[in-house]
């Protein structure tokens, strides 16, 4: 679905219709287009087709030529006459093809679902009101829209394992499992880890590992997304809260440079699950089990929830003035950060322009697994890159800070959220007044005079820039805890209080149109609300002899920052 | 047990299988002109031994029927990767017993055939997929094989050619489906035997390993030899147009001398082959109904009238007794000739057990891969399980045939018709048996206490 050029468009009667569909697609994808629904549990756009569960089954008709000659046969009114397949044919095995016809509404398509729904149901347990997957359940939906709604069977249904664990996260339960091998196709073709299978045969197939294995990849609970049905959940989830209560807000997952596209459901400001947002260009429809874990740090015990000067809790604002007052009139260091929103690090850069004061950042590095974890453990490395707060690409080390500090060149120091220790700056020996604005305490933040507290990427609203150089947005999806405030209002109280003709403003659109004023800027044009839910592509050619460590990954090669792989 | 052949019977492929002193040992095939054909085809080009399958109009005798000279026209020979042959000796069809005899008896019939097939096909690697149960077939042909290896009749450089096949046997695990073309593959390539999707599996394109493959049934790949012996115009005059060759029918069920019987096709009707040949039914029985090519085809009545119009355009207006036994007869009797197993029942029979036994089969057999064939062949079986348990309902009937529609026609392979055809067919001819079951029986299911 990559190309919409007109000579990659066919032309295909859909439902009497003639309607134009991108050449090569399948028949779900075909009619999904056009907003016709084709029902389907094993079918998925980002596994390879199985063909099995035969839910998409339609009626197709191909325009009719003779068998010797080739030419088309007509009918009396001179058309082509269409030579329509006895049987239904499924919808995603087969593509589209030049003059295609397919019913999707006829008698047989119709008496093909109610079979197919009646057959899914004979075996399973109809057990939705203790069911964690009801009101996201394929079987649910589908046998409302499309079964007969009632059933024909009084014979003893299949008994299978219930409550198995799969692996450390995912529990299954194989009497719901209606064995449409998503899971298992997507440990082999995604996670290359080859661990699930079916054994037993014919309807008492049964949904298992393998022996002495266990479903413990770092994507295992994509599984639990995939599965159409209740079979597969998430031990830590299930049973904790009704999916219907749940309000999902997009956001961009900051466990590393990969930006995986993530909805956060929270219910009445707590956030419950993450799961992840489809995006063709940066995760497909996956993301990391370590990722989802994140939200936890919200509720962290080691959260910072009070502004304070010198260990004594304050107000926020009288904490901005103490910080304020302590910068005035000194040489003072920045320490910016790769978890900031774009946002905030051209604040950050902002007000260290203003305060002619020297800038340091660190990066945070691990190991690459080739699919959505990335080296570069921050979300936003190359914000600061684009947003000119760094030129260069920072190692997980400040020996510049160190010296600084020795040289005594700096007697103030600000420290967005990172830990100096880890960094090899030692804190305790310094004499002057550390500004700490963070989330979560830490060395750095016990040591400061002055802490602000800040917030979670999940109570704030910005954008960060992934390893393809990828603009995202993500949106609020809690509020924050009470009496603080976001990251870029802190900012911009520093910037106006430390220089007297400062007039900026902490919205984020008006940031957004300084920020995109240079034409020589790839941000250059960008309005923020106007953001895509899948990105805006930026071009980071210019930054292409910098050592970046990512590896080639999913949707990522290294030869080639600004594209898509 | 030395069998005594039959007036009519005409043996080509059983030539010489029950001749007395007959051994499956290379020396005796030899002394038989063994291999003489294999010689012959060495001295052709691949392409002519092909033209002369395609003249035969040999059509493939594992159950669907297709000529298999057009199977191999369909090769993909311009991929440049490897071909490969396959026969399938997975024979499993309840009432079929052919391949068998073969492969325990003449051997060395199969792998001339094969080693030609090869040939005419180019093919870099031949497989013998021999169902599990047949332990003994795999012992002959591993030791056939050895023998004709150690004569270069096949391996490395075939009789100092520059052609080389190697021919493996490989042992099913137990599982009907693997009969299944693609599920066979699936499974000779050591995985689950689910079958794979067409398009765009065709094995003549995609098939073993992804590579342009060739599945023939055992009797089809012998056929190959007497091809080139008599060559295929010649071949093609045996048996009748479009039902050429002989058939090995494979006799069951209560007749006074079930059995094998080879003759050329449509020489002999259906009554001839039970009362001539098979000696009729046991003393004091009549017949009831037919299963005429394995327990898959549709089951035919004995006082059923069939009539139409053969492919030809002559009209026919048959008996039971009248069906011609050949591809096309049984076919235009609403059912097919199937891998030619004849299964005869007599009035002793209850037709609702008969279907249950089918039905036990087809849902302990089918793979479970797609929706309507695993949860509707069970389905199946538990309900005539319970019927014939006492609890037959009025409404089982229409039930079954509910059942069975939903699976015809919706599945991944030809599985979904091989269980869905019994129970139509028993349903269509024999409702009032199953009927008589529920007003017989009780009218509800009995309570299972536990």
């Amino acid at each position: 679905m990559s190309t919409n050029g007109k000579s990659s468009m066919v032309t295909i009667n859909l439902d009497g219709n003639d309607v134009e569909v991108p050449a090569g697609i399948n028949l779900v994808e075909a009619a999904g287009i056009h907003g016709t629904e084709v029902p389907h549990y094993c079918y998925h756009p980002q596994l390879s087709v199985a063909g099995n569960c035969r839910m998409c089954l339609v009626e197709m008709g191909t325009p009719m030529r003779d068998r010797a000659t080739g030419e088309a046969v007509l009918d009396e009114n001179g058309v082509q006459k269409i030579g329509w397949i006895p049987k239904p044919i499924i919808g995603c095995g087969t593509n589209v093809s030049p003059g295609m016809h397919i019913k999707t509404k006829s008698p047989m398509v119709t008496d093909s679902r109610e079979g197919i729904m009646e057959f899914l149901l004979v075996n399973h347990p109809l057990d939705c009101p203790i069911c964690d997957q009801a009101g996201e359940c394929r079987l649910q939906e589908f046998a409302t829209d499309y079964g007969r709604g009632y059933s024909r069977y009084v014979e003893r249904k299949n008994v299978k394992p219930k409550r198995t664990k799969l692996g450390p996260r995912v529990t299954l339960d194989d009497e719901r499992c209606i064995l449409c091998s998503r899971c298992i196709r997507f440990c082999q073709e995604v996670v290359d880890d080859d661990v699930l299978g079916f054994v037993d045969r014919g309807s008492f197939s049964t949904l298992t590992c393998f022996p002495g294995k266990e479903l413990s990849n770092n994507y295992s609970l994509n599984t639990v997304d995939l599965c159409p049905v209740g079979a597969l959940t998430s031990t830590d989830f299930r049973f904790k809260m009704r999916v219907w209560f749940l309000k999902e807000s997009p956001s961009v997952c900051t466990e590393s440079s990969a930006g995986s596209n993530i909805l956060v459901s929270s219910r009445e400001g707590e956030i419950h699950r993450i799961t992840p947002r489809r995006n063709d260009s940066v995760n497909d429809s996956w993301m990391t089990d370590s990722g989802r874990e994140l939200y936890k740090q919200v509720k962290s015990d080691n959260r910072l929830l009070s502004a304070s000067v010198s260990g004594n809790s304050l107000n926020l604002s009288e904490a901005i003035s103490s910080a304020i007052d302590l910068l005035k009139g000194k040489n003072v260091g920045i320490v910016g950060s790769c978890r900031s929103s774009v946002e905030e690090q051209y604040l950050l850069n902002k007000l260290s322009k203003n305060l002619k004061a020297k800038k340091f950042l660190r990066g945070h590095f691990g190991d690459d697994d080739g699919i959505l974890l990335s080296a570069d453990r921050s979300p936003n490395l190359r914000g600061n890159l684009v947003t000119g707060f760094s030129n260069k690409y920072p190692s997980d080390v400040l020996p510049e800070l160190a010296q600084a500090l020795e040289k005594k060149q700096i007697d103030a120091l600000i420290v967005v959220g990172e830990e100096l220790s880890e960094s090899g700056v030692d804190l305790d020996d310094v004499n002057i007044p550390v500004i700490f604005l963070g989330t979560h305490q830490n060395k750095t933040s016990e040591l400061s005079t002055v802490v602000i507290p800040t917030l979670t990427s999940f109570e704030k609203s910005g954008s960060f820039i992934n390893r393809n150089f990828r603009l995202q947005s993500f949106k609020q999806s809690v509020p924050g805890p009470a009496g603080l405030l976001p990251d870029l209002h802190i900012i911009v109280s520093l910037i106006n209080g430390l220089s007297e003709d400062a007039d900026q403003s902490s919205d984020l659109a008006s940031i957004w149109k300084q920020m995109s004023k240079s034409t020589t800027n790839p941000l250059h044009g960008i309005v923020y609300s106007k953001i895509p839910g899948d990105g805006i592509q930026l071009d980071g050619a210019k930054w292409d002899s910098l050592p970046f460590v990512e590896k080639k990954a999913l949707h990522f090669s290294p030869l080639k920052q600004t594209q898509s792989a | 047990m030395i069998k005594k052949k039959t007036p009519k019977e005409r043996r080509i492929i059983l030539k010489h299988a029950d001749n007395p002193g007959y051994s499956n040992k290379l020396d005796c095939y030899l002394k038989n002109d063994g291999y003489a054909m294999l010689k012959k085809a060495f001295k052709m080009k691949p392409e002519e031994i092909g033209e002369e399958v395609l003249k035969s109009g040999v059509r493939g005798r594992g159950g669907a029927g297709f000529p298999a000279g057009m199977k191999w026209k369909f090769l993909d020979r311009k991929s440049g990767k490897p071909i490969y042959l396959i026969c399938n000796a997975d024979e499993s069809e309840p009432g079929t017993f052919k391949d068998r005899q073969i492969m325990h008896k003449d051997p060395h019939q199969l792998i001339e055939g094969m080693m030609i097939a090869a040939y005419a096909i180019q093919a870099k690697q031949a497989f013998i997929y021999i169902r599990a149960e047949f332990f003994e077939g795999a012992r002959i042909l591993e030791e056939a094989i050895a023998e004709a290896k150690a004569k270069n009749f096949c391996g490395d450089k075939i009789l100092g050619s520059s052609y080389s096949c190697d021919l493996v046997v490989h042992r099913g695990a137990g599982a009907y489906i693997c009969g299944e073309e693609t599920g066979l593959i699936e499974s000779l390539e050591g995985k689950r035997p689910n079958p794979r999707i067409k398009p765009p599996y065709f094995p003549a394109v995609l098939g073993l390993y992804q590579c342009p493959t060739i599945v023939n049934n055992v009797e089809t790949l012998c056929n190959v030899k007497h091809i080139l012996e008599m060559g295929g115009e010649e071949f093609s005059k045996i048996g009748k147009p479009n039902n050429t060759g002989t058939r090995i029918w494979c006799v069951s069920g209560q007749v006074q001398k079930p059995g094998y019987y080879e003759f050329e096709c449509g020489a002999l009707t259906l009554g001839e082959m039970i009362y001539d040949v098979c000696g009729g039914l046991l003393p004091g029985r009549t017949l009831k109904a037919v299963i005429p090519g394995g327990s898959s085809s549709k089951i035919l009545r004995a006082d059923e009238r069939f009539s139409g119009k053969l492919k030809d355009g002559t009209e026919f207006d048959w008996g039971i007794d009248d069906i011609p036994l050949d591809f096309d007869g049984p076919t235009s009797a609403g059912s097919m000739s199937g891998s030619g197993g004849i299964i005869v029942m007599d009035d002793t029979v209850d037709m609702v057990e008969a279907m249950a036994n089918i039905n036990a089969f087809y849902a302990h057999e089918s793979c479970g891969q797609c929706t309507p064939c695993r949860e509707g062949s069970l389905w199946m079986k538990k309900i005539t399980t319970r019927m014939c348990g006492g609890g037959a309902r009025k409404e089982d009937a229409d039930l079954l045939l509910s059942v069975a529609n939903q699976i015809e026609g919706r599945t991944i392979c030809a599985f979904g018709e091989a269980a869905s055809w019994p129970t139509q067919s028993f349903i269509a001819k024999f409702r009032d048996e199953f009927e008589d079951k529920a007003q017989n029986g009780s009218t509800k299911p009995p309570l299972q206490l536990i």
